[in-house]
């Protein structure tokens, strides 16, 4: 379901990272599929291996130790799928997602959902749920947040939500009432604001501003 | 206990089974081969072996390159091998129903130029002279060494190799072959290797020319065969064999245990109170029985300048222009060629957007792993070879 919604986003023959990539399945979709050229990292050494052979190029790394080594802007989009309310520092690498890639694509759960909040209300414990199918004490979920939590991030990230689409009993819902009440997850798709890195005068060489003339200067 | 035809008959049977070593001519002048440091060579014997069929489309062969004192002897035995005689260096590996499955590919190794195992090295016959070339040798460089191995694949009618597989000085002469010949790899291994070596590693293989050089019985290079500085090279080949273990390797084989006596004897003169000296002195006293120390010389300096960032500009420049599938390796005990060392392959490779996997193994074994850890190696390279072979046939039928 989710697979199907992250490829509805993306564009034929764009340069795609996914972070927490599995047996690299989504990636082998998108390439023969949409023609991406594709690149997946995973920390689990079985599915590291299991992505080589579907013939996905896959890095074995830990997402808690950041994306370091992926240049700037590498990418067209980056995907995180049910991942980052499970890695140490989402903050950290919701910012590294904008920094490889022109749009982050991220799905979440969302705990502000009336089941999690009946659950907690009424049985005064931590939820479990279809979403959140864990014990508190061998959840591997770090970080829970509500659709509210998560835009509040955002704008102290500068990072700008293009598009935020409430996933209700599993299906994609563009314009939901109520939806932090009722989804259940959440596809993010999002960009650094536009000018991440404010060029000063001094450092603006001729050069580029032969290449984008601003508006009005001619 | 096993007969020896028993044991020729086990050998036989096993892997790849006896093989022999073949030897071609290239270079043959007047196509010398012109040398990166100035100056021509030819002609130049290579001595190689193949396992496996080669398919009449030529499109199932790997290359295998050795790492420093390695040979072509990857695989299987020969027929004249004693009962100790251990098979080729990476006959885990090779063989039916193996990673390098001989089932499916052609599988080549070829001993270095510059080497002492049958190529052209210091120690063969110069025709001009018809001397031993010693010191008189050119100065050679992995992009030579490439040269001559990419010569050797089209001398075998091969355009295309489905990969090029290596590990170490192997990984270098990987990572060249995709700058020097982009077109002529379809997939690139490279396990504990760099892009350049590192100041230490420059450094390791200074003391060990220091300690052949001044051997009384170097001689400037001007020793007779079967002379030379023994204990020079020993001592080279006793230090080298420190930075391909890890610390914890070491203490896992042998700790502080001691080699003759449960006490110390303290007495000078012996040199060997330790298993550990024990074993480097084993390990050196072997190598001086296989290695010729000019080789050893001319080796370690092509590894020192290999610098494939200076050489094309960028790692980018030299690895943008193939579009060969990479597999990328290192070691978390590895200290001679690190993790950080084989991610800046990797991260050059993602800038240019090409194909790469990569994992940092884990493995106490140091350097050395690439040649132990064979189960490793197996759950990585069988699946990655298949998908690049898998490619090579989609393609092709895509063109009819």
């Amino acid at each position: 379901m989710t697979d199907k919604l992250l490829l509805e986003q993306i564009q034929p023959g764009s340069r795609v990272l996914d972070l927490g990539c599995g047996d690299g399945r989504l990636l082998a979709r998108l390439r023969e599929e949409r023609g991406a050229s594709v690149l997946g990292i995973e920390i689990d050494i079985t599915q590291h291996h299991a992505a080589i052979a579907r013939g996905v190029p896959v890095i074995q790394a830990d997402l808690d130790e950041g994306l370091q080594d992926i240049p700037d802007g590498s990418f067209d989009y980056v995907v995180l799928s049910q991942t980052l309310q499970q890695v140490l520092q989402p903050k950290q690498l919701l910012e590294e997602m904008v920094r490889v890639a022109k749009r982050a694509l991220v799905v979440v759960p969302n705990f502000g959902n009336w089941r999690i909040r009946l659950q907690v209300l009424k049985q005064g414990r931590a939820p479990v749920t279809e979403v959140l199918p864990y014990e508190w004490y061998n959840t591997p979920n770090l970080h829970l947040m509500s659709m509210h939590d998560f835009q509040d991030l955002m704008r102290l990230l500068g990072i700008e939500i293009l598009q935020e689409i409430p996933i209700i009993n599993h299906r994609a819902v563009e314009r939901a009432w109520l939806a932090n009440l009722r989804a259940q997850h959440v596809l993010y798709v999002l960009q650094r604001q536009s000018d991440p890195y404010p060029v000063s005068e001094s450092e603006n060489n001729a050069e580029s501003e032969l290449e984008s003339p601003r508006p009005g200067s001619r | 206990m096993a007969t020896q035809q028993e044991t020729a008959e086990a050998r036989q049977h096993s892997g790849v089974g006896f093989v022999q070593t073949q030897l071609a001519t290239l270079f043959v002048p007047p196509h010398w081969l012109k040398l990166a440091g100035g100056g021509e060579l030819g002609p130049i014997q290579v001595a190689y072996e193949t396992y496996g069929e080669l398919t009449p489309a030529k499109d199932n062969a790997i290359f295998i390159c050795h790492a420093l004192t390695g040979d072509a002897h990857a695989a299987g035995y020969y027929e004249d091998d004693d009962e100790k005689a251990k098979p080729g260096w990476w006959d885990d590996l090779i063989g039916p129903g193996r990673t390098l499955d001989t089932d499916k590919y052609f599988v080549i190794c070829a001993n270095v130029l510059g080497g002492c195992q049958g190529t052209t090295g210091p120690g063969s016959i110069n025709p001009e002279t018809n001397q031993q070339y010693r010191l008189n040798f050119p100065f050679i460089t992995v992009g030579d060494i490439v040269e001559v191995h990419s010569a050797l694949t089209r001398h075998l009618g091969i355009d295309q190799l489905l990969a090029v597989i290596g590990g170490s000085l192997g990984g270098m002469q990987v990572l060249e072959w995709a700058a020097r010949f982009p077109d002529q790899l379809r997939s690139a291994i490279c396990l504990a290797s760099a892009a350049q070596l590192s100041a230490q590693g420059i450094a390791f293989n200074a003391v060990g020319r220091r300690a052949i050089k001044t051997d009384p019985e170097y001689k400037d290079g001007e020793y007779e065969t079967g002379a030379g500085p023994r204990y020079g090279l020993a001592l080279a080949r006793m230090i080298a064999h420190i930075t391909y273990l890890s610390d914890q390797s070491i203490e896992m084989k042998f700790g502080r245990r001691l080699q003759d006596h449960d006490t110390f004897t303290y007495e000078m003169l012996p040199e060997v109170e330790f298993q550990v000296e024990s074993y480097l002195h084993y390990q050196g006293k072997r190598f001086v029985e296989r290695f010729d120390a000019n080789s050893y010389l001319y080796l370690t300096r092509a590894m020192d300048y290999f610098d494939l960032e200076s050489q094309y500009g960028s790692l980018t420049n030299a690895l943008g222009k193939t579009d060969a599938r990479f597999l990328i390796a290192s070691y978390d005990s590895d200290w001679l060629f690190t993790t950080t060392q084989s991610k800046e392959i990797l991260r050059a490779l993602i800038e240019c957007g090409k194909h790469v996997s990569f994992i940092e193994l884990k493995s106490p074994f140091g350097h050395d792993s690439f040649l132990i850890e064979i189960e490793q190696l197996q759950n990585m390279i069988t699946p990655f070879l298949e998908q690049a072979y898998q490619s090579r046939l989609m393609e092709s039928a895509q063109k009819t």
